[in-house]
This record gives structure tokens, sequence and C-alpha cells, in this order.
């Protein structure tokens, strides 16, 4: 079914999906076969979605996405892995939304999930702001990230936030801290830990769950140390117009290839042509696959050989001459 | 007796006596009072009216820290790089290198404080607003390397509004290489006291600012995760007054103490010989 077009440089395949709708809305109503028709239609609508989404500026990729059409999360949660059981809060403070997490099984097997979770709608959003964590969301994953290391099962955490909450109650909480203690405590977590970028990737809040054996990014999402409209505010005095937040996305360099690059990330997960809102399913699939098959790999270490290579790993990260 | 009798000396007229070069005068940013520069100098750039913690360069918290002449700088040969091809980053550079005569944000030394062999890193707002890139995390990332070789206590001094955007990405996971290099230190017991100035922010607050086994603030400091500026717009209404200073954090239950800069030292020194298993510095040795 045809969806509404919320991504500018989409209209064409929108149009397409509706033109192919229509055709087989006339031809159930008059009990005709099109299939004739629609073959080449369907064809066409294949490689138009292969066409846009190879040619996506840094900015339309930043849009793919920030698109509630994506699958996130607990969508992932359903599709690649059983078993879900949630768990809430950080035995604290409060519940955060914004953070989800819980037991589950990956191809049979015990694994701990944590993830940013957005909302599709401003129902949904509000419950979740949006993906932007408050401090006792970081001190809940930490909880689920320690759980999983007692009972020696892997983490897999799903990153998708346009950056942690900035607002009175998180700094008072100590927001900073509670980021910090996290990138210190994955840095000696004694099991493995696969992040993916599935979104956005938004600063330290995603960073915050990204401290990992293994990262990978779909082939849409984007990892950036700011915002794209920070950015462009901060040195061109003005985050809103067009020009300067594509100027932004592209000198950042935030693309998933532009990381692969730069050492920081591990692999490419592909999504399906027209991106991963365009099929959940086909999305899931190569990210279980990609999962499982780093999972494979990782399993062989002993836990103090993990925590040592992967600090080695961070240890190295970084471009500067001497 | 003559004493009594000795002849006056015309007075001088007081205008010419007092008369100071106009440029040896300072004014407290804070509380706008005016004095002699030697005189904030001599009180170690706080206000003598206010007691303002006016910014301090790098290796000025070197000499107020570190015994005299007993320390030398580390890690002098990295420069930052645009990796990124990022506009205009290669010319921001080289008027941050000439204006303020550092070579990156981060000065680094290794020294003795209070004859106790330390590592310590300053970083400086003067440069580039302090901002943390790759050079930054290397050389926090090799001093504290030093501290795991030598078995000697880091020191961290931050002063920073976050990671520099102009290495994207990059600066962003030296957020994630220093806090690694910092567990191996706290792995192996090596004491690491963090100390934040004015402003301490973003990616440097959300990193090794906030791990230190001590956590202390200088008087006044804004401290936070997003800067006061990004809250207010978020919020859409004005912060309530002392928001994210030194006081609100350790009010907070974030810092273990906020320390006046004359006692930055001993407090420091006490901390270090308490969490090394060492015996009190004699009086000499600390003062």
């Amino acid at each position: 079914m045809a969806s509404t077009p919320t991504l500018e440089f989409e209209r064409p395949i929108f149009e397409l999906e509706k033109q192919i709708d229509e055709l087989k809305k006339l031809a159930g109503d008059q009990q005709l076969s099109v299939a004739v028709e629609i073959e080449p239609l369907e064809r066409k609508l294949d490689t138009l979605r292969e066409q846009v989404y190879r040619n996506l500026s840094p900015l339309q990729r930043l849009q793919v996405a920030r698109s509630n059409k994506r699958p996130f999360t607990l969508d992932y949660v359903r599709l690649c892995f059983t078993d879900f059981v949630e768990l809430h809060g950080d035995r604290a403070f409060r519940e955060d939304a914004a953070i989800v997490g819980g037991w589950a099984r990956l191809d049979g097997e015990t694994v701990m999930i944590i993830g940013h979770q957005r909302g599709r709608d401003t129902k949904e959003n509000l419950k979740r702001n949006f993906g932007m964590p408050h401090p006792e969301g970081y001190r809940k994953a930490l909880r689920l990230m320690k759980l999983a290391e007692k009972f020696q099962v892997p983490v897999f955490t799903f990153i998708d936030t346009p950056g942690a909450w900035a607002g009175l109650g998180a700094e008072e909480r100590g927001q900073a801290e509670a980021i910090a203690r996290n990138l210190f405590e994955m840095s000696s977590l004694a099991t493995p830990i696969i992040a993916t970028v599935i979104g956005e990737g938004g600063s330290g809040g995603a960073l915050a769950l990204g401290v990992a054996d293994r990262v990978l990014m779909l082939e849409n999402s984007v990892y950036s140390v700011i915002t794209v409209e920070g950015c462009a505010a901060i040195l061109w005095k003005d985050g809103k117009s067009p020009e300067m937040r594509h100027r932004a996305a592209t000198a950042l360099k935030i693309t998933a290839p532009d990381l692969l690059d730069l050492g920081v990330i591990d692999e490419i997960v592909p999504e399906p042509a027209g991106g991963a809102h365009a099929n959940h399913e086909v999305a899931a699939k190569a990210l279980q696959e990609a999962l499982i098959k780093h999972y494979e790999e990782l399993r062989r270490y002993k836990p103090e050989k993990l925590v040592r290579k992967r600090r080695e790993k961070y240890l190295k990260i970084g471009k500067y001459v001497e | 007796m003559a004493w009594f009798r000795k002849d006056k000396k015309a007075r001088q007229p007081r205008r010419e006596r007092h008369e100071i070069p106009a440029d040896a005068w300072e004014k407290c940013e804070a509380c706008a009072h005016t004095d002699i520069r030697e005189k904030f100098a001599r009180n170690l750039n706080v206000c003598p009216n206010c007691d303002y913690h006016r910014r301090l360069r790098a290796v000025e918290y070197v000499q107020l820290l570190l015994d005299d002449d007993k320390w030398e700088e580390t890690e002098t040969e990295l420069r930052s790089i645009d990796a990124l091809g990022f506009p205009d980053y290669e010319a921001r550079l080289k008027k941050a290198r000439t204006n303020a005569g550092e070579t990156d944000a981060i000065l680094t030394v290794a020294g003795t404080l209070g004859e106790m062999p330390v590592n310590l890193g300053v970083m400086d707002f003067a440069f580039m607003g302090g901002s943390m890139g790759s050079v930054v995390g290397e050389k926090i990332a090799r001093l504290a390397q030093r501290s795991l070789e030598r078995k000697h206590p880091l020191i961290v001094i931050s002063a920073s509004g976050g990671a520099r955007m102009q290495e994207g990405v990059l600066s962003l996971m030296q957020m994630a290489k220093v806090s690694a290099v910092l567990s191996q230190l706290a792995d192996r017991r090596i004491p690491y006291v963090s100390i934040l100035t004015n402003p301490t922010t973003g990616g440097v607050s959300a990193s090794y600012a906030m791990l230190g086994d001590a956590i202390l603030a200088e008087p006044g400091a804004v401290i936070g995760f997003a800067g006061p500026r990004v809250i207010k717009q978020t919020l859409g209404q004005d912060l309530p007054e002392g928001f994210q200073t030194a006081e609100f954090l350790l009010d907070h239950g974030i810092l273990d103490d906020v320390v006046h800069r004359k006692d930055l030292r001993q407090t420091v020194g006490r901390l270090l010989r308490h969490m090394s298993g060492k015996p009190a510095a004699s009086a000499w040795a600390i003062t």
C-alpha cells in the first residue's frame, strides 16, 4: 500500500505506488486480471527506489534516519528476537521510556537488549520523549548491562536518538555523569557487546549505549558528534535553512560509509531498496543475520580478552600527526 | 635631639604619587571591581572583592598545583589535523595556535605535588574553547598510560565547551577512548582526581570530567551536559538563579566538593595521599 510521502525526495516513489494501488483497486472492482500491466510498473518501482536511495545526500539520509516510519528498537525486538521480557526502571528514581530493555532470545539463545525508543505519533512521543533519555534511562541501561554480565549473556544495543535530553531535571540528576558512567562501565563489561545504529546516533546520548566490541550501522542511519542543526547554528549562525543544514551534514561526515572509512564502525547492514521503512521484515532479517554472525565471532573469546580487545580498539581511534 | 627639628620635605601632590599606568588595572567580570593587576595576580586571579574565579591559563594551573621546577611537559609533538576536510578548520587551528600560544587545548605534564610524582593534564579554554578533538583525547590517553606504567596518580583539570565538532565523530569517540583508559586505571587502583573549572560542559563533562575518584570544582564554575543556552532554548524560559554552577551541582550530589583556588593544591595533595596509601605530607612539603 502506498504511504504518504514525508520525505520530499520520495515523491516519485509515492506517485508510482499510488498508480499501482489504483490499478489493483480497479482490477479488484471489475474482476479483471491486470498482472501484465502491473508487473512492469512494479519492476519500475523497484528500480526507482534503488536509484533514489543510491544517490541520497547526507542531509537526505539524515531525514530517512529520523523518519517515524522506520523500524524502531521494539520493532526489531519483535522481528529479530523471541521471548522478550521487558525490564523497567533504574531502581532509584523512575522509569524512563526513552530507553527500553530486557531479556530476549536471539536464535534461541538468551541475550540482553537495550535500545533508545522513539514514538510513532505525538502521544507515544510524549511518553518516550522523542527517544531522548534522562539520566535514569542511562542508569536503567547500565543496570541491565550489569545484569547481563552477571548471568554471562551478551548485550545487544540499538541506537536511535537525537541526543540525551537537555533540561532542568536531567541536569539536576547528573546527565553528564550518567553518560560518562556508561562509557566507563561499558569499557570493562565482561560480556560481548554489539551496538547497532538503527536511526539517528546523536552525540553523547547515543555513545552512552555505543561502546561495544562491534559497532554496526544500518545503511541509512547516521552518527554524529552534534546535530546538523546545532553545528550549522554555531558555525554559520543558521541552523534552519536547508543550505546550511546540507553544508553541516556533508562536513560532519555522518553517513555509514563515512564512519566505516574513519574506522569507527565495523560493518554496514544493508537495507531493502527504498530504505528500512519500505519493508520492516526484510530490514530486520538482514540485521538479525549480521547480529548472529558477529555474536558467533565474539563468543569464542574469554571475557578478559574481549575487554582487552575492546579497550585497545578505542585507544586507537583518532587522527593526528606527531 | 635633632630628629624633631628635622626639616619637613614638601609633600608631593597626591595625584602624582599614585600615578599608575592605565593598563595596570584589571576589572572583575563578575562584580566590576577594579584593582591593580598585580593584586589579581597575587590572589591567583580570583577577584579580591567578590571571590569570582577568573580564568587561568593551563601553565598557571601547573604552577599552582605542582612543585616549582619539578615538572616537564609530555607529548609535545602531537598536532591536530583536518581529517574530515571540514570548512575553515585548518584556518581556525592556525589562528588558535597563534592566539593561544599553545599547540592544542590541553597541556600535559609529569611532575610532583608535595614531592609525590603525579601526571597532570590541564585543558586550556583559550584554545578553541577547550574543545576536545583527537589530540586532546590522545594526550590524556597517553598521560593516563604513563600513570598506568609508573603507578602515579592522574589529575585532569577541565575547561571545555565539549567535543570539537570540526573532527566530527572522531572527537565523539575520544570520550569512549579516555573512558576506556580510565577504566584500566581503576582496575589497577591508581587514583584519578578530576577538577572542573569554568566552564565544563558537553562531551568533556560527559566523560573523563565526571569519572574522577574525587571530583572537585572551582567556585562558580558552570558545569553541565548541555550548555545553559541550549537548555534555555528547549525550555523557552529563563533558568533558575545559580543553575549549573558548581554549588548547584554540589547541592545535587554530583561533586565531592567545591574548592577555592587557594586551597586546591593542599586538597588534591591530601586526596591523592589518602587514595594511594601514603602518609600525610610534612607541612613544608604541601604548603
